[in-house]
């Protein structure tokens, strides 16, 4: 138990240098930082920032520096606010959260009994429509949805604002949107995970000494369902996130992904680099925190 | 649509009775009404993008100033001329629609192209080196399943520069872990099939195993897999045109459009509405068609 521990956080490290790498590469790539960071500047006075800046050291040098950097917090100041890139995406992510955690509740309660009623009576017509949706909802791009029910609620029924984080009833269409972005997928685990246990034959047998249906269904099919459902979720956070980025562009949520979006079009790497390194670290986070779940919930690692 | 279960391999080498596999691979697919439909849709969206220069009735880039804002024809000011209606300098809509084909697939096929090379390769170097490069590889396929895709999309094609090929290869490049992770679970699988212990006993080299052995027996999980990721990467390309990090070029694509038409949205609903449609129609046609043969090429599923 305690090697298994030590063994995954040591991956964690080492996965966390991986992200680190990737990070540093966004502004590697993007030719001259310098050029950017003073635009109007006379070249002698760039070549200048370049050295003091250590443009001119060998990449791993750079590299090593700039994780330095990462452990203590610092990303380098925006080009554009001319602050500190790490407060900045920091002070956004509340909303972020909130906006996903807002989407997951309406998800989970949409896919679980949704995809539970869909495994039980497999090949019903239930089943088959909610088989449709996940379909429909998985082609469906996030933001142009977002833009289809602003139409249809903001504009043609005008009952909610068309954006805006300011009110609670603004924040009914983005968690809403990112909601038929994420329920799909959710939905598809939850189904294909009680089809995994459902005739497995414990549960017949648990069904054959007569116990309540629903009760079967939930003590005994759903628990065992979970564990999959669950590391799935987690490899899934990151596709969320990604759905997050976009419906704060569509309704102009100041959350972290607006946030990264703007910064990406100015160009502002800092803002650029912390953020993107942040939800990497969060997607990491929740994994690691899944897999650590899993080893608990599950006996047969737990024993070993 | 399968996320965690993918078609296994057959449990025969490649060649023994293909001709009546191939017949009832068929069968199955057309039984299902659902995957026809999508077939037919498919068919349309290539044919519009391979031959958009001759069936789009206008100029997808000729303005009009005082045709702009024209409704669909099926509304009250609606033109015969513009079917969808134009957009807000006057371009038609639907002959826009028609050349945006060649972008979403085009980069949908190419970035596939590129995410299938790099991940079976490293797929079949991971299952059959292991030892230190199979940790080396899942630690690459780990660091990359740690950012949200579209994001690390976004900077990197703005950090390189908006251009199609730009596009093409920093969606490939994001979107290979997969590939490796089900050619690695396969090839280990194989490893201790009887074929395979046939094949190394009488002298076959590694290369010889991997191609003639190995690779054939991946092809259904990765024709899939293939038709599921093109449908991604089409909804990925359309989120970083709406995101403003497009293809750079003047050139329509759908995603574009739904981005420029969403700030007329209240005037004039059409604009953002139709694009969108082609992109819904486009993937869930391929979802379809992809899920179906996934079913067709599984000997597990009844």
């Amino acid at each position: 138990m305690l090697t298994l521990l030590i063994r995954r956080v040591v991956r964690l490290v080492v996965v966390l240098v991986g992200v680190s790498l990737v990070t540093f590469a966004i502004l590697q790539v993007s030719g001259d930082p310098v050029a950017l960071m003073m635009p109007e500047a006379p070249e002698a006075d760039r070549a200048v920032l370049r050295q003091n800046m250590g443009f001119n050291d060998p990449l791993a040098v750079q590299f090593v520096r700039f994780v330095g950097n990462i452990a203590r917090g610092d990303f380098g100041q925006s080009f554009f606010h001319r602050k500190p890139a790490l407060p900045l995406v920091l002070e956004r992510m509340p909303t972020t959260m909130l906006l996903t955690a807002l989407a997951m509740g309406l998800s989970l309660g949409l896919a679980l009994p949704v995809g539970i009623l869909s495994a039980v009576r497999r090949n019903s017509l239930f089943d088959h429509a909610a088989t449709f949706v996940v379909f429909l909802g998985t082609s469906m791009p996030v933001f142009w949805t977002g833009i289809m029910l602003i139409l249809l609620f903001a504009v043609q029924l005008r009952v909610l604002p068309v954006s805006g984080w300011e009110s609670w009833a603004a924040l009914i269409l983005p968690a809403f949107t990112l909601a038929t972005f994420s329920t799909p997928l959710l939905l598809r685990i939850v189904r294909s995970s009680m089809l995994e246990v459902i005739n497995l034959d414990y549960v017949r047998t648990a069904r054959a000494k007569g116990v309540s249906e629903w009760f079967v269904i939930c003590r005994h099919a759903l628990i065992n369902a979970a564990l999959p459902l669950v590391t799935v979720a987690g490899l899934q956070f990151g596709l969320l996130l990604g759905g997050a980025i976009v419906t704060e562009t569509v309704f102009a949520v100041p959350g972290l992904g607006r946030l990264v979006v703007g910064a990406i079009r100015q160009l502002d790497f800092p803002i650029v680099q912390a953020g993107v390194f942040v939800l990497a670290l969060i997607v990491v986070l929740v994994n690691f925190a899944v897999d650590m779940l899993y080893v608990y919930l599950n006996p047969q690692i737990r024993v070993r | 649509m399968a996320i965690g279960t993918l078609a296994p391999p057959l449990g025969v080498p490649a060649g023994a009775e293909r001709t009546t596999e191939r017949s009832r691979t068929w069968r199955k697919f057309a039984r299902n009404p659902a995957a026809i439909a999508g077939a037919l849709i498919l068919f349309m969206v290539v044919g519009a993008a391979v031959f958009a220069p001759w069936i789009a009735p206008h100029e997808p880039a000729r303005q009009s100033l005082i045709r702009r804002f024209t409704p669909p024809v099926w509304a009250e000011a609606g033109k015969t001329a513009h079917i969808l209606g134009t957009d807000q300098v006057g371009r038609d809509i639907l002959s826009r629609i028609i050349h945006g084909a060649r972008i979403s697939l085009m980069v949908g096929i190419a970035a596939v192209a590129v995410s299938m090379t790099v991940g079976v390769t490293l797929g079949l170097l991971s299952g059959f080196l292991q030892g230190r490069v199979d940790t080396v590889i899942m630690t690459v396929v780990d660091v990359t399943l740690s950012f949200p895709p579209l994001l690390l999309a976004l900077a990197f094609v703005a950090a390189l520069g908006p251009s199609v090929t730009t596009i093409i290869v920093v969606l490939g490049l994001t979107g290979w872990e997969r590939y490796t992770r089900v050619v690695r679970a396969e090839v280990l699988a194989l490893r201790e099939k009887d074929f395979m212990e046939a094949a190394r006993a009488m002298g076959a080299s590694s290369a010889r195993m991997v191609l003639r052995h190995v690779l054939p027996n991946t092809f259904s999980s990765i024709i899939v897999m293939s038709t599921l990721q093109v449908a991604q990467a089409i909804l990925q390309e359309a989120a970083l045109s709406f995101l403003g990090v497009g293809t750079g070029s003047a050139y329509p694509t759908w995603g574009q459009m739904i981005s420029l038409g969403r700030d007329f949205v209240s005037v004039a609903w059409w604009l953002p509405t139709f694009p969108g449609l082609a992109i819904l129609l486009t993937v869930l046609a391929i979802n379809l068609v992809g899920d179906r043969l996934r079913d067709a090429l599984d000997p597990r599923v009844g």
